[in-house]
């Protein structure tokens, strides 16, 4: 068996692509498959500390890639779960250390060894997205629901089809229900009319996220969270399966009850 | 969205969002400015008009998208033919 290679990305920085990245490895990794991430953020190194292995680092992709080291000595065990594996991003380095057909070569190398190959791209339409998506045999593209987030979804996405990569898949990251439900925040159906692309999770905005990442324990690993299972639910589509979507709008508070009761709303 | 806001009928701030947002992605998809759609637009009425009288204050013209395909969609209504040659020989008699 042959593992898939899937990027997430996302055009606009700091939207969830690590977060991504990290909760649906270890949710596959907790269902039995065998994952490699790999940071692609070359310079600005993340991955590690939101999985917690950081300081079991010893090489780096580029010691892989100028041959300084094996791939097996690059890939980072992960303790709580030993089918998941880290290719870590180097620290001192810039994206121009690594080219696309590296990325292909190293990914090729990696398809017998494992089910799923997890990269996670940098913010941008440059270089170190190109090296990203190169390999990409599935792309999963993060936006939140705010203005600028899902302009520049709209235009990766359009990058990825000008590359024959297909549209991607849909993450909708951090959603605020009761904001949707004020209306003060667009809706997962506005963000999909919009972006027109095949959806494939959303995931509400948690500080369970926060706490995980302080820990080092990505928040699927939190059975209580609900990121944590929207995360989980992802995972599952990805092995294939057709999961509901959790439905975060339509619940309301206790609040938001009273007001309805009283007519505001 | 508060309640003056509804008092003055002010929009709520995610359908602003999602107008303003279908916009911007028609012309990114596009590469086409506002500016440049309105010359597209002069354009076109002009050379429809080389061939058939129109009228321009009922036409309409804009960007619809399918999915993630953009279409230039444009409803031209054309004067009728009488009302034109009564125009027309008004404006230029024929010599015969
Ligand atoms: N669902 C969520 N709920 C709450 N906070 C979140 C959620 N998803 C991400 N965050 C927070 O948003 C911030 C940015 O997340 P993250 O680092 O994953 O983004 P990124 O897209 O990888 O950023 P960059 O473009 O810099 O690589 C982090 O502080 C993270 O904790
Ligand atoms: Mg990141």
């Amino acid at each position: 068996m042959t593992a898939q290679v899937i990027t997430v990305t996302s055009g606009k920085g700091g939207v969830g692509k690590t977060t991504a990245v990290a909760n649906l490895a270890v949710a596959l990794a907790a269902n039995g498959s065998r994952v490699v991430c790999i940071d692609g953020d070359i310079g600005l190194r993340n991955l590690d500390v939101i999985l917690g292995l950081e300081n079991r680092i010893v090489y780096d992709i580029v010691d892989v890639i100028e041959g300084r080291c094996r791939l097996k000595q690059a890939m980072i065990k992960d303790k709580r779960l030993p089918n998941l594996h880290l290719i870590p991003a180097a620290q001192t380095r810039d994206k121009n250390a690594v080219s696309a057909s590296d990325m292909t070569r190293l990914t090729k190398d990696l398809r017998s060894e494992c089910d799923f190959i997890l990269i996670d791209s940098p913010a941008g339409i440059e270089r170190g997205f190109k090296n990203a998506i190169a390999p990409a045999d599935r792309v999963l593209v993060v936006t939140n629901p705010e203005v600028s987030a899902v302009r520049d979804a709209d235009r990766v996405i359009g990058i990825l089809e000008a590359e024959d990569k297909g549209p991607g898949s849909l993450i909708i990251n951090r959603l605020n229900p009761s904001l949707v439900r004020r209306q003060e925040m667009l809706s997962a159906d506005d963000v999909l009319d919009l972006l027109a692309i095949e959806l494939i999770g959303i995931v509400p905005e948690d500080e369970g996220v926060l706490i995980g990442s302080n820990r080092g324990a990505p928040v699927a690993l939190d059975l209580k969270s609900k990121a944590g299972e929207a995360f989980r639910n992802i995972a599952r589509r990805l092995k294939g399966e057709e999961v509901p979507f959790l439905d975060l709008e339509s619940g309301s508070s206790l609040w938001e009850r009273i007001q309805k009761l009283a007519g505001r709303r | 969205m508060s309640f003056l806001d509804k008092l003055f009928g002010r929009k709520n701030s995610a359908d602003s969002a999602k107008e303003r947002l279908q916009l911007v992605l028609i012309h990114d998809r596009t590469d086409l400015t506002p500016a440049e759609l309105e010359s597209l637009r002069d354009d076109l009425i002009a050379t429809v008009s080389r061939h058939v009288e129109i009228d321009v204050t009922a036409m309409q013209f804009g960007m619809e998208h399918d999915g993630r395909s953009q279409r230039l969609v444009a409803d031209i209504p054309i004067k009728s033919a009488s009302h034109r040659r009564r125009a027309s020989s008004s404006r230029k008699p024929k010599a015969r």
